[in-house]
This record gives structure tokens, sequence and C-alpha cells, in this order.
């Protein structure tokens, strides 16, 4: 299986008549390039982003010498990458997969103000509830201020996700917002919360009277943090939209949306380069614990189209300990993986963030998968885990004593049927047997 | 075939040949590489996809090449009326009483709002509108569009904040059956397309509209942010495997956001655009007009 998709694949076909050794000709380089073009355009990265991008790798990738252990075409991925990791703020080498500007600032004397400002739709409600629950979580004491009068039943929106993350909410309905904000700021002070989060109303940064008025909610309440909150899917106006909210506001970070779709983000690129700013959070799912710190290398393989490897990684750590791995290795290396381990494995799994999230994160498997696909259903799973807790310790492990009659029993004790309790068998003597083949596979000794 | 009939010929071929030759020579001078590659760069600034403009540009290239043509004026004018001709080519919606419009999309695309705006529309065009609030599941959703309903004066069926969604559209098909409704509108929860729980969810609601109610002319619209880039393809590809669409609103066109997939979505998935949303104001919302939204890439 190609591990790197898209872009990998076209790099390979440019060098494919390339020589082992020798350096990267111009004329190499610039084929090379036109693909390189392609896959950030499609990644909805800014066309003139592009060029300035493209101009700059070139100029450091000609001449250089083939290292022995990489292909061409690994080379000047590597190459891209690196330039696109640093690019959105990232340090190559040593630090890699560690996340930057995932601080936020707080003033010297509380309370701290956090504003937000952005585009309909890109989810700025949802995030002050993710944020407001993230600061209570580091103990601090947060009050989210509704500025949002326009949209119908936003401050609503806000009351509920507010009550959600265990957060107080200062509201005072369809009022000037900029007051609001202002007795927003003066309510914190004077009943001791620490920091400040003002949700404003989405607006487009061409609506010169809405402009004005985030100026002056800013000159009102001062705020240490001005973050612009963007969608992960946003085109090439991305680029016009960053750089007119930074202009007016200045703002002191981004936060990308809606990560958690199949979207490239390559507008996240288009926007560090226009404003320069960090990229401070990413907000990757519908719960409101859903907000993760950003990371520039990660960022940069999924706009070149090569998965997230990294990212699936720390998620296994974090959901299988080493006790657990080892364990399982065992098992694995004497093929006595029962019933109850398979139960494990879904667990874990689910830990993970479901299936689906684990296969997106695969390179070459977000697009290749559709979601659609029956295996994947989390509901499912959850009758799987059903049929074998109605199972007894005897049964998970030697699931050839499972006759009929206890199969009858199995499925009335799980709410489901014959049918499913025989699927299921059948599917974890399948996963034995692959098993059993990976374990003969030289690729995954040692695992 | 005489002797100087099939000299002619070659001699014809040649002249043909050479003619094509000097042509392509003269068309480049005059509307050389650097010109379409300006061409392409338009239409992705618009967010057409690299792949549709390649091959839109790489066609009216050779059109201009064959034509002999020399005029940039009419290269652009080419260009256009193969846009147009891409965009143009599905009949207006004509939403045929009882009618069933169930409004899809990703989070955050105004797809609330885009119903307040159809309501207002057919409540206008004499029809009688029910809206069926089948968002249970993003805060205040509900409250949001019973705003809205209030604004349109038409009637509103919801249940509250984590209900069944499937739920609210049975009601809402018993209650625009008993009342005779004309339209009945069901809002969805926003939904990435990549959540297969969420699509087996908007499933399930489809089933209900095609049992409770076969009778009614069902519309599937998506709802899709202009702002969006390359991914609405993925948006759409997606729904439309799920439950069928029958066409696209453009949302939020009223910034400096293009909505240059739709080419793209037209050309290769061909899905119509049938509305706009062009504001935030009820009144915001008109039918697609591919002239005007040609006009509006340049």
């Amino acid at each position: 299986m190609a591990l790197f998709s898209g872009l990998s694949e076209k790099l390979n076909h440019v060098f494919s008549k390339l020589t082992k050794h020798g350096r990267l000709t111009e004329l190499e380089i610039k084929t090379a390039m036109r693909e390189v073009r392609i896959a950030l355009l499609e990644a909805d990265v800014n066309i003139s982003v592009v060029k300035d991008f493209v101009s700059r790798v070139s100029e450091r990738a000609v001449g250089q010498e083939i290292l022995k252990s990489l292909s061409p075409t690994q080379q000047v991925i590597k190459i891209v990458n690196e330039e696109l990791i640093v690019l959105m703020g990232g340090t190559v080498g040593k630090q890699e997969g560690i996340a930057t500007g995932s601080k936020l600032n707080f003033a010297p004397n509380p309370p701290t103000v956090i504003m937000m400002a952005g585009l309909q739709g890109a989810g700025k409600t949802t995030l002050v509830g993710k944020l407001g629950m993230m600061l209570k979580k580091q103990g601090r004491k947060p009050l989210l201020v509704a500025c949002d009068v326009y949209r119908p039943a936003a401050i609503n929106q806000l009351k509920v996700v507010g009550e959600k993350a265990g957060c107080t909410v200062f509201e005072k309905g369809q009022g000037n917002p900029v007051k609001i904000a202002k007795e927003g700021v003066a309510y914190a002070k004077s009943y001791g919360f620490d920091t400040v989060i003002v949700d404003t109303a989405g607006r487009l940064q061409i609506d010169e009277q809405l402009m004005k008025e985030l100026e002056d909610i800013k000159a009102e309440v001062n705020p240490t943090e001005i973050l612009l909150v963007v969608d992960s899917m946003t085109g090439q106006v991305a680029v016009e939209v960053a750089d007119t909210f930074n202009k007016r506001l200045e703002v002191s970070g981004l936060v990308l949306t809606k990560l958690d779709g199949d979207t490239r983000g390559g507008a996240t690129l288009s926007m560090k380069a226009v404003t320069g700013k960090p990229i401070k959070f990413c907000s990757v799912g519908e719960k409101l614990g859903d907000l993760e710190p950003f990371y520039p290398d990660r960022m940069a393989n999924r706009i070149l189209g090569m998965g997230d490897v990294l990212s699936l990684i720390e998620k296994a750590q974090d959901a299988v300990t080493e006790e657990q791995a080892k364990k399982m290795e065992k098992k694995f290396r004497e093929n006595s993986f029962t019933l109850d381990d398979y139960l494990t494995q879904f667990e874990t799994m689910k830990k993970m963030g479901g299936i689906k999230d684990v296969l997106a994160m695969l390179p070459g498997m977000g697009s290749k998968f559709k979601i659609n696909d029956a295996d994947i259903d989390e509901k499912k799973i959850a009758r799987t885990k059903a049929i074998i807790q109605s199972m007894t310790m005897y049964e998970r492990e030697n699931p050839s004593v499972i006759n009929s009659s206890r199969k009858n029993r199995i499925a009335k004790g799980s709410g489901t049927s014959v049918q499913e309790v025989n699927r299921l068998l059948k599917q974890f003597e399948q996963t034995k047997l692959m098993m059993k083949q990976m374990k003969n596979n030289r690729m995954f000794r040692g695992f | 075939m005489g002797l100087f009939s099939k000299i002619k010929a070659v001699l014809s071929k040649t002249r043909d040949g050479l003619a094509k030759k000097l042509n392509e020579l003269f068309a480049k001078n005059k509307l050389g590489e650097e010109f379409y590659e300006e061409l392409e760069d338009i239409l992705i600034s618009a967010d057409v996809s690299v792949k549709t403009t390649m091959e839109i540009v790489d066609e009216i290239r050779d059109t201009a090449i064959k034509e002999k043509c020399k005029d940039k004026d009419y290269v652009i004018e080419l260009l256009k009326n193969e846009l147009f001709e891409t965009l143009d080519y599905a009949d207006k919606l004509d939403v045929k009483a009882p009618a069933i419009i169930m409004v899809v999309g990703v989070n955050g695309v105004g797809k609330t709002t885009t119903i307040g705006k159809l309501a207002n529309k057919f409540v206008k065009e004499k029809k009688s509108v029910t809206i069926a609030a089948a968002d249970t599941f993003r805060a205040a959703a509900s409250d949001q569009l019973s705003v809205w309903a209030e604004r349109a004066k038409v009637r509103i069926i919801k249940h509250s904040e984590g209900a069944d969604a499937s739920a609210v559209v049975f009601d809402a098909i018993e209650s625009a059956k008993a009342k005779k409704t004309d339209v009945l509108i069901i809002d969805t929860a926003g939904r990435l397309h990549v959540k297969a729980n969420l699509m087996e969810e908007l499933k399930k609601m489809d089933r209900v509209v095609k049992r409770e109610y076969p009778d009614a002319n069902y519309y599937k619209l998506i709802a899709l942010d202009a702002t969006t880039g390359q991914n609405a393809y993925n948006q759409v590809e997606v729904f439309n495997e799920a439950v069928g669409i029958d066409g696209i609103i453009l949302t939020k066109l009223d910034g400096t956001a293009k909505g240059g997939f739709i080419v793209s979505l037209s050309y290769e998935l061909e899905v119509p655009v049938c509305f706009v949303g062009t504001g935030e104001k009820i009144d915001d919302i008109e039918d697609f007009d591919a002239k005007e939204f040609v006009e509006g890439l340049f």
C-alpha cells in the first residue's frame, strides 16, 4: 500500500526517470514544483501565497545534492514540508511534534479579556464555550459575555453552552454590544472573575459598520487576546478575511475550527502567511472538550495530503497504557487472543475517538474509505460489546464451546439475534487469523 | 479520384497544416501562455478547482486556436460562455404543493437563516408554509428558527433540545398533512459529512419523509457557504451519496468570496444551484442566475 498518497505519487512519477545520484536539476525541480503548486492550490492555499512559497522552495531545491538515504521525491517533499512547517510557525528538527503558541496570554491585573472575532458561522459561540471549559479546568474563573446581539437566539446558545461548560454567562439582551462588553468586564471585576471571554457577532470583513463596532469594543475593554476564529474549510478568500480583521483589530492569534472534517486546511497557511500571527488552537469536534493545541508539522502533512500519523500515534498513546500494550503484545505473540481481548480492543478504539476518526487520520484513508461503510458504525460496536458481555468468562476464552443453546442465551442476554452472535464469532475468527498472518510478517515484528 | 484532385487534396492538407501552425504561432505571440495562466489564476482565485480550471481553460485555448482567434476580449467571452453553459443547465426549481424541502449541510453554513428566507419567499408566493425544527442538537437552534418563523409569519413544529430529529420530522409531516400545508421546510442539524453516525441520522429522517408522505414533492437542498474552498466538493459528494441532493443553496455570497466551486460541482457532479443567499435580511435570497454569477467571477 502506498503510504503517502497524492503528492508523493505524482512526484514519484516526475522523478521516475531521474538517476539515483547527482543533483536535482532546474528542469526537474520545475516539473516537480508544478505538482507542488497544484497540491497546495487543491488544499485551498491562496494562490499568491502558493506563488511565493513555490519560488522559495525552488530556490532551495535547485542544486541540492541528492541525499543517499532519500529518493528525489522524498527529498522534495522534505523541503516542501520543512518550509511549510516554518511558515506555520513551527521549527524543523528536534522539536517536531511540538505545538506552537497554544498558550493564552493573561493580563498582569485581572480580569484578562479575550475577545472573539470572525465571519458568520465560523464557530465563535461554540469556541467561547470550549475556551471557558478549558480555562476552568486550568483553575481559572471565566465569565462569558454575550455581545452577539444580532443573530436570533445567539444569546440563548451562549447560555446553553455556558451552562454545559459550567461557566457564568453575562448578557443584557439585544442591547448595544460595546456597552454590554464594558459592563461585562465591570461585572467580572466586582464578582471576582479573572478571565472575560467576549463573544461577538459574526460579520463580513467588508461590513464597515460592524467592523467599526469591533474596534469600539476593543477600545472599550482593552483585550489581552483577540482571537480570529476561522473555519478550516475556508477557500481563497481566507487571505482577505484574515488580512482585514488583522489590520482593523491587530489580532493576537488565530483559532481553526471544524478541523474534524476532511478539509486539507490550506487556509491555515494563507492566514498565517498574511498575518504572521500564531495559530493558538484547533477545534476538532462538537463536544466542549474538543479543543486541541496547533501542531505545525501535522498541519503540513495534512495540507500535503499525507495524513495525520502523529496525532494518531499520540491518541494511541493516550488510550493504551504501557502495561496494556505489553499484555496485548504477549497475547499477540502466543496467539492466545480471546474474545475478552477483542472487547478491550473495541474500548481502546473508542477512547481514541472511534474507528472513523482513526481511519481518517491514516494517510490515504480519509478519501478512500467512504464514511457510510457499515463496518465503522459506532452503534454496531455497542452491540458487539453487548454480545461479548453476555458471554461467560469461559465462553470468552473458549469460543469453540458456544453451541446453539449458548448462542440463544447470549442473543437474548444482549438483546440481539443468533445471526448477530454468529457474525461476531466469525469476525473474531477472521481477526485471529489475520493476527496470525501479521505475526509472520516482518513489518510487525517488535511491534 | 483523379490525379489532379489527389494532388489538390494533398496540397490543401499541407496548406491547412501550415496555416494552422502559423496561426498557432500567431496565437502564441498574441495570446501567450501568460495570458492563459492569468485566466487560470482568475478562476482558481474564485475557488474553482484546479482540475476544472485546467480543463476549461484548455478547452478555450483549443477553440481559440481552431477559430484562429487573436483577440483577448473574444477569448474571455468564450470563457464566460463556457462557464455559463456549464452552470446553466437545470430548470428553475419549481416547488409544487404539496412539497417538502429538507435543508442539509455542514455546521455554520447558514441553514437556519436560509430557511427563514425561503419560508418568507414562499409566503410571498401565496403558499402556506410550515417549518420543522429538526436541528435538535445545536444549543438554541430551535429558538433561532422560531425567531425566523415569527418574522416570516409561518408555523413551526419543534421538540425540546436533544429530542429525536426523525420524531420532529414525523410530527411535522402529520401536521402538514392535516393542515394541507403547501410547503414543509425541514431544518436539520449541521453535520460534518465525515461523521458516519450523523449521516445515518440524516438517512433516517430521509426514510421517514419518504415513508410518511410519499405523495409530496420532495426536494433535498444542500446549503454551501460561499467562503468554502475545495471541501465543498466533498460535502456535496457525501451528502449526495447519503440522501441524494436535488440542488444547492449558495449562502453568504454577499462578501468577497466568489463560490467558484459550484462550477466544479456542475461540471463534475451535475448538482445545480437553485438559490443564492446574499445578505442577512429576510428578503436576501434570489434564484440563481448563471449569467450574473459568471460576470461576478471576473
